[in-house]
């Protein structure tokens, strides 16, 4: 009887004593952190992708409590919805931006470049790009090997087969530009997503002379100038052999893309065209 | 029988080239030079499109530190400076030269003469092998002025010699050792005297007994080299094992050879070093083995830099049918040509013509944890573990495993019964772990 009696008597006493030496030491040792931080990292939305440019959403809401202000910090992933939400949360004015999707600017791949040599290493495109210029030969192409989608946190890449190209699932991508980080060619980039989501972009990051380029690929730009003269907005730069629409400027005409003598310059999501037959026409005879 | 203490594995010899002597290469008709052939900062041009050029003549300057100056190995006119495609497949700078005659640039002894006072004194000999762009014909391309300029407090007790010529297929140097031993033995002198040391080791693999022989017999002649028979073993030509298997020190991590006291040096570069002091001559030519299974004239070559592979290949009797793949050097780090029409660079020392069967990849499969990777690798790392975290894209993690002490030997993905493209990912760790580095330089 005794022995119970002991025993709970040693348990109950341990357990106090360790109760009031652990209060101290909360006490002493006490994080006094800000509230607010665990309310924006729940309104943010979790997927830790860092395309804010922060570690992740915790990070990123450590940063807005500590600047109090949203200058500079976006999550691209929330878009203006959580941005606002957040804006009003801290009492603070958020700036608009424009909605962006990624945009992959090489047409090259399976169909239109004639491989010359095999690749058979490890399926990373930066290890490619350190030991050859492409399959195909040109020096700026989408190698094809998926680097852009393993490092996708929201699914929303896949390497089309047929094309051997990456394809961006445009109701998915939410921008936060990981794929344009890991891409050792450069070749994907965030464009404005544009009004009703139509685009025109040139398909192509080759800065070689345009002979050069044209004997490796069917659709590569060959910098001739012919979108630069046509555009009327000065939206169009040719640069080293290159043209480049700024998004900005672009009003959607789509002059460049039948003026173009290669078919470099793409357009998305625009109804299809009235008088087609006609155009293709043209076209040709430009060629 | 000396060797390093760690791992290493022995591929298939395949030296089908060990009895051709070395033919002269005829000149090409067009020549393409690139204008920086080293590792380090680009060298700067000094010749414009349409100039005169002769055999020897400076076409780009060494104006940075780690740097070689680079010489016109051909008599002609320049028709233009433009990219031009290396073997990899991108574009670099280079010389387009038309070439007219051989005539060499006055002050070069172009005869066969052995010379074999040594006038300069050690500094004089440093300054004369940057001057005739000099660089490690190992395969890296490293000016070689630089390994003997020696940091501050560190001093140098042996010259290590690399005639191992561990690579299978390849055959260059052990020919090099049978023809021309003697520029090869002042070479050494040459580099002892640049040095200041007493020694001068030349390891030398068992399987070329003649070159062993020749080079022991006239080795006799000169205080302080002595020549190393060495086990057939590979990667027995890798630096740090060649110093391991010849004096017992080990290089630290990440550290030089000259931390132990050891500079190394291959054997042709000494033969061109021989050339640069004792003859005025800057390296311009090297001696290049086409070699492979199917090739029907294998053939040791001396070619001038800036010759298009594509013409060697011709004159060796052209690609056979079956070709699956073109290496620029050994089958264990020899990359694969990606396109003909490139020319050779200073360090082009084998051109392997292998075919489809040979050189395809074997299928991948899971990892068997047999450990063979771990068992061969001699820098003693554990290959698997660091490329399972490379496919996690774990690089600070591949750096706690020691990544970058991987000397890019290839014997794990050769061992791998799996075909896991494991070399493959330790290079691509290390190269993401030389971009953290720099970095966190940056902060």
């Amino acid at each position: 009887m005794s022995t119970i009696v002991f025993s709970i008597l040693v348990l109950v006493l341990t357990g106090v004593a360790s109760a009031v030496i652990l209060y101290f030491v909360a006490q002493k040792f006490k994080v006094i952190e800000d509230p607010r931080i665990d309310t924006l990292t729940d309104m943010l939305p979790g997927a830790n992708c860092g395309g804010c440019g922060y570690a992740g959403c915790r990070s990123l809401a450590e940063n807005i409590i500590n600047n109090n202000s949203l200058d500079g910090l976006r999550c691209p992933v929330g878009g203006d919805n959580v941005m606002s939400d957040i804006a009003s949360f801290m009492g603070l004015e958020a700036s608009q931006a424009t909605p962006q999707v990624a945009v992959i600017r090489c047409n090259g791949g399976k169909l239109n470049t004639t491989p010359k040599v095999r690749y058979e290493g490890v399926k990373d495109c930066l290890y490619a790009h350190l030991n050859m210029s492409s399959e195909g030969g040109c020096p700026n192409a989408c190698l094809g090997l998926g680097s852009c989608v393993s490092v996708c946190a929201f699914d929303s890449i896949k390497i089309d087969n047929t094309t051997g190209l990456p394809i961006v699932d445009q109701e998915k991508c939410v921008a936060c530009g990981l794929c344009v980080k890991i891409c050792p060619r450069k070749v994907i980039e965030l464009r404005n997503k544009g009004i009703k989501n139509r685009r025109v972009f040139v398909s192509c990051v080759n800065t070689e002379k345009g002979g050069i380029s044209k004997k490796n690929c069917n659709v590569s730009c060959i910098g001739c100038g012919k979108c630069e003269k046509v555009c009327e907005f000065g939206a169009i730069k040719i640069e080293n052999n290159l043209a480049y629409i700024d998004y900005d400027k672009c009003k959607l005409c789509r002059k460049c893309v039948v003026e173009c003598p290669t078919g470099a310059i793409h357009e998305v999501n625009f109804p299809p065209r009235k008088e087609k037959a006609n155009v293709e026409v043209e076209a040709s005879q430009i060629k | 029988m000396k060797t390093f203490h760690r791992g290493g594995t022995h591929p298939e010899e395949n030296k089908l080239t060990n009895d051709c002597s070395i033919e002269v290469f005829p000149l090409p008709k067009q020549a393409v030079v690139f204008v920086s052939q080293h590792l380090g900062a680009p060298a700067t041009l000094v010749v414009e499109k349409g100039e005169k050029v002769k055999v020897g003549q400076l076409l780009a300057k060494a104006e940075q530190f780690i740097c070689a100056n680079n010489h016109s190995p051909y008599s002609g006119t320049i028709s233009k400076i433009d990219l031009a495609i290396d073997f990899t497949g991108y574009k670099k700078t280079a010389i387009y030269i038309d070439v007219e005659n051989d005539e060499w640039l006055e002050g070069i002894d172009t005869s066969n003469e052995i010379v074999r006072d040594i006038k300069l004194d050690s500094k004089q000999i440093v300054e004369k092998i940057k001057e005739m762009g000099i660089v490690g014909l190992g395969g890296a391309a490293f000016p070689t002025h630089i390994k003997y300029m020696l940091p501050e407090g560190k001093k140098a007790d042996y010259l290590i010699i690399n005639a191992v010529e561990c690579e299978p297929y390849l055959t260059s140097d052990n020919r090099l050792m049978l023809e021309s031993a003697e520029e090869a033995l002042i070479g050494i002198e040459i580099l002892k005297k640049a040095l200041g040391v007493e020694k001068a080791l030349v390891g030398i693999e068992k399987n070329k007994p003649k070159a062993i022989e020749q080079m022991t017999n006239l080795a006799t002649k000169y205080k302080g080299i002595e020549i190393v028979p060495l086990k057939t073993k590979y990667p027995q030509g890798a630096e740090k094992q060649l110093i391991y298997a010849l004096t017992k020190r080990e290089v630290p991590s990440g550290k030089l050879p000259i931390e132990v006291g050891c500079v190394v040096n291959n054997i042709g570069t000494a033969q061109a070093v021989y050339y640069a002091v004792q003859k005025n001559r800057p390296l311009i030519q090297n001696i290049l083995t086409l070699t492979g299974k199917s090739v029907k004239q294998r053939k040791n070559l001396l070619v001038r830099v800036g010759t298009p592979i594509q013409s060697v290949i011709d004159y060796c009797g052209g690609l056979p049918e079956d070709t699956g793949k073109v290496i620029s050097g050994g089958p264990m780090m020899g990359k694969a040509i990606s396109d003909l029409s490139a020319p050779t660079v200073k360090t082009t020392s084998a051109i392997l013509i292998m075919s489809n069967k040979e050189s395809s990849r074997k299928e991948e499969t899971n990892c068997l944890r047999c450990g063979k990777c771990v068992t061969v690798c001699p820098m003693g790392l554990q290959p698997i573990h660091i490329a399972q975290l490379a496919e996690n894209r774990l690089w600070e993690e591949t750096e706690k495993s020691s990544a970058m002490d991987c000397i890019e030997c290839g014997c794990c993905l050769y061992t791998c019964p799996a075909g896991r493209p494991l070399l493959d990912l330790l290079r691509l760790s290390k190269n993401n772990i030389s971009e953290i580095r720099r970095q966190r330089a940056k902060r």
